[in-house]
C-alpha cells in the first residue's frame, strides 16, 4: 500500500463539519424530543460487544461486521445496530423491570468497509424498542411514533411501506409444503429477484392455481384494499392471523389519521430470518434509500435465553440529514463582537446580555484576526467595540 | 412523490436498440432521433419520462443510488455488480450466455496456477467456487479473446452470443455457464413511492414480451 496522506480516513468514515453538524443535531434533537414525549427512556450501551452474542444476534450480515480481538482473545464487534445490545440488556439487567419496556437510543453504528461512496461505514441511528407487548397496538405505536418523528424532524413528504413476514412465510409454506422450498422462495424475495422467483415457480410441479397464488404474491402492493386480495390467496390460520394483525394495524393508524402515508407491501422481506411479524420501511422524497426501518422481532431475545415479544424502529440520521439538507436553508452565524483590548469589559457585558437573550455571540479581539472584513462577513450582525472612547459600539 | 417523472437508465451499445424497440412497442412514443442522439440525458415530457444513457455496467449503479428509478440491465452485469435493486422483469432481449473458453490445446493439468481472464471478476470467481475450483482471475476491460492467445491466461470467461468471435480467434468453448438476457430493474424506494407509473410500465412491457413469445 502506498503511503497514506494526512487527510485520508479509513474507507467509509466521514467527518461532520460545523454546518452539517448543526443540521444533523437539529434532526436528532427533534426526533429525540418527540420520542421522549411518548415516554421512551434513553439508554446507552458500549460501542464494543462480543461477536458471539451481540454480533451473532444482530441483523447485519457477518461480512459487514467490524471485528477485532481483545487481550483474552475474544472476538469483539463494533456494534452493527442497537437492537441486539438492547435485547441483551432487556434479557439480563432489565429482565425484572416492569413490562412493556419502552427504550430509546441515539448512537453511531458500524458496517464494515463498504466498497463505494454513499454507503458510510459509521452512521448514527435514532430509534426505539418496545419490549414485552405482542399486540398490534404496539406495532401501530412504533410506526406512528416513527411517522411523528419524521414529521417533527421536518421531513415534508415521506411514505411508510408495511408488510408482514408471517404472511409471506405462511403463504409460501401453504403452497410449497415444506420450509426448505419456502426458504428458497423467501430468498428470491429478499434478493428482490422477481424474475428468479417466477422462473423457479415455473420449474416446480405445482397446480396452475398454486402457481397463480405465488405469482399473485408479487403483486400484493398498494393501499389497504390489497389485504382482501391477499385474504383470497391463503387458507391457513397463521396467514389469516397475519392479515388480521395488519388490518388491526391499519385501523389503528387510521384513527391516528396517518393511514394516507402508508403503502402496504406484502413482498417486503428485509432480512432472511430476523423479523417475525410486521415489518416496515420509511422513504423520504428524493432519496433512493430508505431513511429508516423496523419491525417485530419476537425471537431475538431467545438468543439471550429470554423469550419475549418486541418491536421497534431505527432511523438513519445520515440519510435523513441528506434528505433534509436538500430542503433546508444554510444556517448563518448570529453575532460577532469585535473589540479592542481597552474595551473588553463593555464588549463582555454586551455579549452576556445578548447570550441571555439566546443569541450566539462570538467575541473576537481585533488583534487576533488578520482580515477583519472577510471574517466578519460570515455573521448576520457585527458589533465593534474598538478605539478607546467609551461611547458604545457601532453596528455594521 | 411530488415529482412524478420517471428517470429511466438505458444501456448504450448492444442492448440499446432492442430496448428502445421494446419500449416503443409498449406504447412509449420516443422521439425518432432517440437512437442518433449523442446527448446523455433525453427528456420525453409527453411520456413523463427522462432517459439517461449510461455504460451497461453502470446502469445498476444509477438505479441502486436512486438517481434513476428504473433501468435496463443485462443479467451478466447484475450478477457481477450485486446491487440492491429489484429485478422485476425478464425482457428476453439480447439473449446470449456466459461461457468458459480456451485454446483447443488447453490442458488443465499443465497449469501452474489456473488463471482466468474476464471482464466479470466477481461472477467468474463465484462460478468457479461453486464448481469447487479455486482460480486466479485477471480483470480485463475488453478483447478478452486476446488473453489465451498471447498467454496472459489459459481460460477466459465472457459473453457469447453467436460464437463467431471465439471462432475467429481460434478459441473453443469449454463450458456454458448461464443464459443471459436483459432485465428491467427498479430502485427499491421508487418501486414503492412511484409504484403506479412503474407497475404500468412493467405491465405494458410484460404484454409486449408475452405477445412476442406467442408469435415465436
Amino acid at each position: 500500500m502506498s503511503k497514506l496522506f494526512m487527510f485520508e480516513k479509513p474507507l467509509g468514515m466521514r467527518d461532520t463539519l460545523p454546518e452539517l453538524y448543526q443540521l444533523k443535531r437539529q434532526v436528532k434533537d427533534a426526533i429525540s424530543s418527540e420520542v421522549s414525549l411518548w415516554g421512551y427512556e434513553p439508554i446507552e450501551t458500549p460501542t464494543l460487544e462480543f461477536y458471539e452474542t451481540v454480533g451473532a444476534a444482530s441483523a447485519t450480515l457477518d461480512q459487514q461486521l467490524f471485528k477485532l480481538l481483545d487481550q483474552q482473545g475474544n472476538t469483539l464487534v463494533l456494534r452493527p445496530d442497537m437492537t441486539a445490545p438492547i435485547a441483551r440488556i432487556a434479557a439480563s439487567t432489565l429482565n425484572q423491570a416492569d413490562r412493556p419496556l419502552r427504550l430509546t437510543y441515539d448512537a453511531p453504528v458500524f458496517r464494515a468497509q463498504q466498497r463505494e461512496g454513499g454507503k458510510p461505514a459509521e452512521f448514527e441511528q435514532v430509534g426505539v424498542e418496545l419490549i414485552g407487548d405482542q399486540s398490534s397496538s404496539a406495532d401501530a405505536e412504533v410506526i406512528s411514533l416513527m411517522m411523528a418523528s419524521l414529521e417533527r424532524a421536518g421531513t415534508a413528504s415521506y411514505r411508510i411501506a408495511v408488510g408482514h413476514i408471517g404472511f409471506v412465510n405462511a403463504l409460501l409454506r401453504e403452497v410449497l409444503g415444506n420450509d426448505e422450498r419456502a426458504g428458497r422462495f423467501r430468498r428470491y424475495l429478499y434478493e428482490k429477484n422477481y424474475v428468479g422467483f417466477r422462473q423457479e415457480v415455473e420449474k416446480l410441479p405445482l397446480s396452475s392455481i398454486d402457481k397463480r397464488r405465488l405469482f399473485q404474491l408479487l403483486r400484493l402492493k398498494g393501499g389497504p384494499e390489497i389485504l382482501s386480495q391477499a385474504d383470497e390467496l391463503v387458507e391457513s390460520a397463521e396467514a389469516k392471523e397475519a392479515l388480521q394483525q395488519l388490518n388491526n394495524l391499519i385501523s389503528i393508524l387510521e384513527s391516528y389519521d396517518l393511514s394516507d402515508k402508508l403503502i402496504i407491501d406484502l413482498n417486503l422481506v428485509m432480512h432472511m430470518s430476523y423479523y417475525t411479524g410486521t415489518v416496515f420501511e420509511a422513504y423520504s422524497e428524493g432519496l433512493g434509500y430508505p431513511v429508516g426501518s423496523g419491525g417485530r422481532y419476537d425471537q431475538l431475545l431467545d438468543q439471550f435465553d429470554h423469550h419475549e415479544p418486541a418491536t421497534g424502529f431505527g432511523l438513519r440520521l445520515d440519510r435523513l440529514t441528506e434528505a433534509l439538507g436538500k430542503e433546508k436553508e444554510p444556517v448563518t452565524k448570529d453575532t460577532c463582537l469585535i473589540f479592542s483590548h481597552d474595551r473588553r469589559k463593555e464588549a463582555m457585558q454586551k455579549a452576556k446580555q445578548l447570550r441571555q437573550d439566546g443569541q450566539a455571540v462570538v467575541m473576537q479581539e481585533l488583534t487576533g484576526v488578520k482580515d477583519v472584513d472577510a471574517y466578519s462577513a460570515q455573521f448576520q450582525d457585527v458589533i465593534y467595540y474598538i478605539g478607546t472612547n467609551g461611547n458604545g459600539g457601532a453596528s455594521k | 412523490m411530488s415529482n412524478e417523472n420517471l428517470t429511466v437508465a438505458m444501456p448504450k451499445g448492444r442492448i440499446f436498440d432492442e430496448a428502445v424497440e421494446l419500449l416503443r412497442k409498449a406504447g412509449y412514443s420516443l422521439p425518432p432521433e432517440f437512437e442518433e442522439s449523442r446527448k446523455l440525458i433525453i427528456e420525453v415530457p409527453e411520456a413523463g419520462m427522462r432517459f439517461i444513457l449510461a455504460k451497461p455496467m453502470d446502469v445498476p449503479t444509477y438505479v441502486e443510488h436512486g438517481v434513476a428509478d428504473v433501468g435496463v440491465a443485462g443479467k451478466d452485469v447484475m450478477i457481477e455488480e450485486k446491487r440492491d435493486i429489484y429485478e422485476v422483469l425478464d425482457l428476453k432481449i439480447s439473449a446470449c450466455y456466459m461461457a468458459v473458453a480456451s485454446l483447443p490445446s488447453y490442458n488443465p493439468n499443465s497449469e501452474v496456477a489456473p488463471k482466468i481472464a474476464s471482464k466479470y471478476p466477481n461472477l467468474t470467481s463465484e462460478y468457479f467456487r461453486e464448481q469447487g475450483e479455486q482460480v486466479e482471475i485477471i480483470k480485463l476491460n475488453g478483447s478478452i479473446e486476446l488473453a489465451p492467445i498471447i498467454g496472459l491466461a489459459d481460460r477466459i470467461v465472457d459473453i457469447v452470443s453467436t460464437g463467431q468471435t471465439l471462432k475467429e480467434n481460434g478459441l473453443v468453448e469449454l463450458e456454458t455457464m448461464m443464459p443471459i438476457t436483459s432485465r428491467f430493474i427498479v430502485n427499491p424506494v421508487s418501486y414503492r413511492t412511484k409504484s403506479a407509473e412503474i407497475d404500468e410500465m412493467v405491465d405494458r412491457l410484460a404484454d409486449v414480451i408475452a405477445a412476442k413469445e406467442g408469435r415465436e
